[in-house]
């Protein structure tokens, strides 16, 4: 599908991607400030996989390409959230049951996230 | 377990910590950006169900939960893990309101008005992660008690598993 893009100077294109950064960064430290708040660990949890950086990008995608575009990059957030889910579920049981620390087991584990999103994209999608 | 409304940790975190979340949540929101404009909004879409700040929000409820303990004067490494991975479990009840948010911006966002729509996923999201929390509160609370009730028959058989699902639900 072809979506009418206005040729963008590069000044344009970088002030695009500044407010990107800015807008994102906010939502998301709200969401995550709103986590930090809430007791007990397993519910300030939820606010984890809120969805902050699809706000940002879905109000600034929409007014920058229109719905129809974005419409479709939540149909494949859809695929983004089941990679999550995986992610976060194999990320809990290695740190509750296993022994080692945060840091290499989360990053680790994005190598899942990574297939299972690609890998539903492209039975689905493509 | 009773949901409550503790704002003393917010004392306790550091400037540095507000910004790699604020720095992190930025780059992917910016990164998404970027990807859709060159792979299309199919692939870029993707990213906005990425976890963005996880692994770094982990990692500092580890530091966190450790120096808590160490500060009681206990080794505080095998609970700064247990803390980072009661986390991700709540985050993965949320990724179910996360997908039920995107097949509603999926379905409704053609038809009718961003706000409204964005309003109502994000209100989805809410009311199905929490739902979920709950469900599996009463599941696990139903599991404690027939635990307890078979180690009052069996003493200190089931002890350790009683331990390891507390420490999960808290």
């Amino acid at each position: 599908m072809e979506f009418a893009q206005g040729k963008a100077t590069p000044r344009t294109r970088m002030n695009d991607i500044l407010l990107r950064f800015i807008v994102g960064g906010a939502v998301v430290s709200g969401f995550a400030l709103l986590g930090d708040i809430l007791k007990p660990k397993s519910f300030a949890g939820l606010f984890g996989a809120a969805p902050s950086v699809a706000i940002a990008t879905l109000v600034l995608t929409v007014s920058t390409q229109g719905k129809v575009y974005a419409s479709l990059e939540a149909r494949s957030m859809l695929f983004g959230a089941v990679a999550f889910f995986f992610y976060a579920l194999l990320v809990s049981r290695l740190l509750i049951r296993g022994r080692r620390s945060v840091l290499p087991v989360t990053a680790l584990s994005m190598t899942l996230w990574f297939g299972c999103a690609f890998g539903c994209w492209y039975a689905v999608l493509r | 377990m009773k949901v409550k409304i503790d704002a003393s940790g917010l004392g306790r975190s550091r400037w540095y910590e507000y910004f790699i979340r604020f720095a992190f949540g930025g780059t992917v929101t910016a990164l998404a950006g970027i990807i859709a404009k060159r792979f299309g909004p199919e692939v870029g879409g993707l990213f906005l169900a990425f976890p963005a700040i996880f692994p770094a929000a982990a990692t500092l409820i580890e530091k966190d939960e450790k120096e808590k303990k160490e500060r009681a004067g206990q080794h505080g490494n095998k609970s700064g893990r247990a803390a980072a991975g009661v986390d991700a479990a709540g985050a993965a009840m949320g990724s179910i309101g996360l997908g039920i948010f995107a097949v509603i911006v999926w379905q409704r966002l053609p038809h009718s008005a961003l706000a409204l729509v964005l309003t109502g996923a994000t209100l989805a999201w809410l009311v199905a992660s929490v739902a979920v929390w709950e469900l599996r509160e009463k599941v696990c609370r139903r599991a404690r008690a027939k635990w307890s009730r078979a180690s009052d028959r069996q003493p200190g058989a089931s002890a350790q598993q009683q331990s390891v699902d507390q420490q999960e639900v808290r």
